[in-house]
């Protein structure tokens, strides 16, 4: 009869409604989107579904992901910044197969990025939605455990715990030694976590141009922070938000003031530091940047 | 009532795809207060309903939603049938109870504060307003600003509610209690999500 109806048969076989999810279960995320959009950094309890992948390989994010999902999206995925790792593949690919989206691991084509654990070097234009993969969305649950009473915190904006934790920190190690899942404050209200992404991207979600949707399927929690939104990073005026600097530039491409992962090389030591957004890093080889690893030699003398 | 022709027809000829980009159109609405986003679609509800605020409602609300209608669509025979038909939704009795509403006529609205407003611990339990309104571009220019928007964003939306400026400064001071609203003109929407924060004279 329609489209609608052509995407639903195959072979005479009855298949996956576009991009998995049945509508009901669509309706039922994107009200919750809507609220976590109008309540920045509250988090938006919804009735997470089976996916046909573990809690803990980003349900949460892919359930988002496939509420928000139309024909003429362009996505990307990522873990820990690298579009070519097993679960930033298999999303690919699952949303290449039940929707029929065009993929690409090029951050500026993109329209909509799901990602794990990291947030893309290149700077995210107006437009574009981020969708976080989230394990534990509660910023609070490891200093309280009661949903109960985090929810109460919450409710009269007491966060005076999370604080004493940072200061706990300072007491032991002589600086906030929390380096990823830095807690934010939204717009002056809600204390969030931003899922396990490094301190280092804190920076980048105050003010972003991008819509951010964050997506716990285990927890059953979905979360937003509008475009050009307060995002401030926890700290203290004596000991003021600082993210994590590296002594050497990337050894493939020579970037500066990105994050590194560092790879391990022999059992002597050897080791080398390289882009963790492999996007940012292709790009800036293709444009001939060269990093001390970079290879070329190597290849000019074979 | 019966269930004639009226109310069968007229729905989303293609469900899946028509209410993703409703969707998309009432999410970017609501992420960046201001600007306009058109509603296009093949809707052809019973009137006072208009097509904008018919497809938000249908992209949105299931039997899940109670649903309340301000007077002049409750009158409607028509137009209820046809909601029950399209969404299923169950309609609210009181404006407290409905989890979206649907508003034709401004000057009849009640009171935003007669809404449900969520609580301290689920503000999301509030509310969406779906206020249908002649134009977005003639009115009275409202000057937004909070979250979603650089800067300042103007939405000139027409006829509003009575006192709005001073009903909306209430429903901004609740937060993160209050409601939503969605203005829908015929063929187009924009949001005034609860954060917003209408004329003030601060850069």
């Amino acid at each position: 009869m329609d489209a609608g109806m052509d995407a639903d048969m195959d072979d005479g076989l009855a298949t996956y409604n576009f991009a998995y999810l049945d509508e009901q279960t669509k309706r039922m995320i994107r009200r919750a989107i809507l609220k976590g959009i109008a309540i920045p950094g509250y988090q938006v309890p919804f009735a997470s579904r089976e996916m046909p992948m573990p809690y803990g390989w980003g349900t949460g994010g892919v359930q988002v992901t496939a509420s928000i999902l139309g024909p003429d999206d362009t996505l990307k995925v990522i873990d820990q910044g690298a579009d070519d790792t097993t679960n930033a593949v298999s999303i690919r690919a699952f949303f290449a197969k039940v929707a029929d989206v065009a993929t690409t691991t090029e951050t500026a084509k993109a329209t909509v990025i799901q990602t794990r654990h990291r947030i893309p070097e290149e700077r995210l234009t107006e437009g574009q939605i981020l969708v976080y993969q989230v394990p534990i969305p509660e910023p609070l649950r490891y200093l309280e455990p009661r949903e109960t009473e985090t929810r109460k915190m919450h409710a009269l904006a007491e966060y005076g715990l999370m604080h004493v934790k940072l200061y706990e920190d300072i007491a032991r190690n002589g600086h906030i030694a929390t380096t990823y899942a830095y807690p934010v404050k939204v717009e002056g209200r809600y204390v969030m976590d931003p899922s396990p992404t490094p301190k280092f991207d804190n920076p980048k979600m105050h003010m972003s141009d991008a819509l951010q949707l964050f997506g716990a399927g285990r927890e059953k929690r979905i979360y937003a922070i509008p475009p050009h939104t307060d995002v401030v990073s926890l700290d203290f005026e004596d000991y003021p938000f600082e993210i994590q600097h590296f002594e050497e530039p990337c050894a493939l491409c020579a970037a500066q003031g990105v994050y590194l992962d560092e790879v391990i090389l022999d059992d002597r030591g050897g080791r080398m530091f390289v882009c963790s957004d492999t996007d940012y890093c292709e790009k800036r080889r293709a444009e001939g940047h060269r990093g001390h690893l970079a290879g070329d030699t190597l290849e000019a003398a074979e | 009532m019966a269930a004639g022709a009226h109310i069968v027809e007229g729905g989303f000829a293609d469900p899946v795809f028509a209410s993703q980009s409703v969707f998309r159109a009432v999410m970017d609405a609501m992420a960046r207060p201001g600007p306009v986003q058109a509603i296009d679609t093949d809707l052809r509800p019973p009137a006072p309903l208009n097509i904008a605020a018919a497809a938000v409602v249908l992209t949105l609300a299931d039997a899940d939603t109670p649903v309340w209608l301000g007077q002049d669509l409750a009158r409607d025979d028509a137009v209820k049938g046809w909601l029950a038909f399209q969404t299923g939704a169950p309609l609210a009795g009181l404006p407290s109870e409905a989890t979206f509403a649907i508003a034709a006529n401004a000057a009849a609205l009640p009171s935003l504060s007669s809404f449900a407003l969520g609580t301290q611990e689920y503000p999301d339990r509030s509310t969406t307003l779906i206020l249908q309104v002649e134009t977005l571009t003639e009115g009275e220019a409202l000057t937004l600003r909070g979250p979603g928007i650089k800067g300042s964003e103007t939405v000139a939306p027409r006829p509003m509610p009575g006192h709005f400026d001073m009903q909306w400064r209430e429903n901004n001071a609740l937060y993160p209690r209050g409601i939503d609203i969605i203005l829908a003109a015929p063929d187009a929407v924009a949001c005034l999500p609860r954060t917003v924060r209408i004329g003030e004279g601060e850069s």
